[in-house]
């Protein structure tokens, strides 16, 4: 088999007495999509941030591209392919649309000690922000302040942000989360096309949106993976259905 | 689009002000009016580079006089050992200033918010004790510059008209510079990291270096205005890098409005005239100063800038 993109090995981060992150261990393979799954407080966050660079771990180790990344900072991670979208949307407020993604893809085109020129008449990094803009269906609101946008906007501008950095894989921390019935519908649909270029993890509540994107789930329940494998599977598992499903479903026929 | 023509009207009537200043002065025979006049120019030249890390950068330098003084004791002091070139004196003053910001910057920018802004105070209040040990260099009572800097025929500073206007003319320049530099490459990430640290730490760009380099050259450029004040007065002394004196520059530029080019210009104008005029009317006019300046910052968010904005939209 060949050497997955990511692979995550025996990662441990405590914070006081509590292991958020529990020897957890998963790969990802190219052009996979995997989703992390788990009930509120199961550490998700944490071990996205452990992988994107944010959040040092205890132990254990993470590759990419059979690189060991564990300890780079978050913006040479970012450099070899790795980009990340946050759960609670992490944006330039006071910049325009095209700016927030032009940006990225500065970020990735040569040396930023430039003082001169203007950046904003760089034709191939304005070309590059509208082509994410584009791909993710923003392109009418490129010069719109992103504090003017709507919350679902924002979601897929977050999105636009990374896929501008040209990565290998991509990293959602809850894409949908905040989105209204269609925003989400339109979100997981354009995850879906993303698939196809692009290796995917994705942190999500929302289940359907989950089973019908993933390739393979894994659960995170307190830090630690009880189970991975193809949706049916996951499905299938008791333990994941005692411990996560089960709860979850009875939380969104009240809410 | 007509907020934007009311604060460029007023921008643009203020800079031909400056720029016919000395024909008012000679005309009047108002000399005193230029000699003021020069110090706004120079101490807007210090605004606006504070300006480039606090209201673009996000950096809250509460230290920024040092430069003041390093730029002003670094002309002081070559005169008094015989180098009275300008063209040695202000490279010299800019050189010391980058180097004191290099240093001051890289230990300052490991923190953040709060400590930021004691950091670079007391870093500042450490190159004002410096100052003051100096004994050679007439350490508490300061030093007398008894020569200007000379540029050999080139620039004559002690004729008052021609050093206004090579005040002016540095001022415009560092102001059109700012200009290049916040919408460049550069400049973008600068604001950017303002705006979002974590998110531009996440797209791949490491904060710290390219604030680090922001903070240099914002020093370098007030270091430009210590070695052109030193000459005004001709003389320095660790005053001038006294906290206060940091206060009144941050004073200016959140007066003038943060983040705007001309910001700072406006604020120190209005700043020196008001302190001025209100001194010439009472002993106290600290206490009529105060208030003001609260009123202005608690009504007018974006200082003048902000406000002749709001104005234009009505």
């Amino acid at each position: 088999m060949a050497e997955p993109l990511l692979r995550v090995e025996k990662l441990v981060r405590r914070f006081g007495g509590i292991t958020a992150t529990d020897h957890v261990s998963l790969d990802v393979s190219a052009g996979e999509l995997h989703a992390i799954i788990g009930p509120n407080g199961a550490g998700k966050t944490t071990l996205i941030s452990q992988l994107t660079g944010h959040l040092s771990p205890h132990a254990g180790s993470v590759s990419l591209g059979g690189r060991d990344i564990t300890y780079l900072p978050a913006y040479r991670r970012c450099a070899l392919g790795l980009a990340r979208s946050f759960q609670i949307t992490s944006l330039l407020l006071d910049f325009t649309a095209a700016d927030n993604v032009a940006l990225a893809a500065q970020a990735h085109a040569g040396t930023s000690f430039r003082f001169f020129a203007n950046a904003r008449k760089e034709r191939s990094l304005r070309d590059a922000a509208h082509a994410a803009l584009d791909r993710v269906g923003l392109s009418h609101r490129a010069d719109v302040v992103v504090s003017r946008l709507s919350h679902g906007e924002r979601r897929e501008l977050e999105l636009a942000v990374a896929l501008a950095s040209k990565p290998k894989i991509l990293l959602l921390d809850e894409p949908m989360a905040g989105l209204g019935v269609t925003e989400s519908q339109r979100m997981v649909k354009l995850l879906q096309d993303l698939r196809k270029e692009v290796s995917i993890v994705l942190v999500e509540h929302d289940m359907p949106a989950v089973f019908a994107l993933a390739d393979r789930i894994s659960v995170l329940v307190y830090g630690r993976v009880i189970a991975s494998g193809d949706p049916a599977a996951i499905r299938g598992n008791d333990e994941v259905k005692r411990a996560y499903l089960g709860d979850q479903h009875v939380v969104t026929r009240h809410g | 689009m007509k907020a934007l023509t009311v604060s460029k009207a007023v921008t643009a009537l203020v800079l031909a002000g400056l720029v016919l200043l000395p024909l008012y002065s000679q005309l009047s025979g108002n000399i005193f009016i230029l000699t003021l006049f020069t110090r706004i120019v120079i101490l807007a030249l210090a605004a606006a580079s504070l300006n480039l890390i606090m209201g673009y950068g996000g950096m809250m330098s509460f230290g920024h006089a040092a430069y003041l003084g390093i730029g002003g004791y670094a002309v002081g002091i070559l005169a008094q050992e015989g180098v009275g070139s300008g063209f040695i004196q202000f490279p010299v003053a800019l050189a010391a200033s980058a180097l004191y910001a290099l240093v001051i910057g890289a230990l300052s920018l490991r923190t953040r918010g709060v400590y930021f802004i004691m950091i670079t105070l007391a870093f500042a209040q450490m190159a004002y004790y410096v100052a003051s040990g100096l004994a050679r260099y007439g350490g508490d009572d300061g030093l007398t510059v008894y020569k200007r800097s000379d540029f050999s025929g080139l620039i004559n500073l002690s004729g008052r008209v021609q050093f206004y206007y090579l005040c002016l003319a540095c001022l415009l320049g560092v102001i059109f510079l700012i200009w290049r530099i916040v919408n460049s490459r550069f400049g973008l990430v600068v604001q950017g990291l303002r705006s979002n640290e974590q998110r531009m730490q996440a797209i791949g760009f490491p904060a710290k270096r390219y604030q680090l380099v922001c903070f240099v050259i914002s020093g370098t450029m007030c270091g430009l205005a210590g070695a052109l004040l030193a000459n005004n007065t001709d003389f320095v002394s660790p005053a001038v890098m006294y906290w206060t004196r940091s206060g009144d520059l941050m004073v200016m530029v959140i007066l003038g409005g943060m983040g705007t080019l001309f910001g700072p210009v406006m604020g120190a104008v209005v700043y020196l005239l008001l302190e001025e005029f209100l001194s010439q009317i009472t002993e106290y006019w600290a206490l009529i100063m105060g208030p003001l300046l609260l009123l202005i910052v608690l009504f007018g968010r974006g200082g003048i800038m902000g406000l002749l904005g709001r104005a234009g939209r009505g």
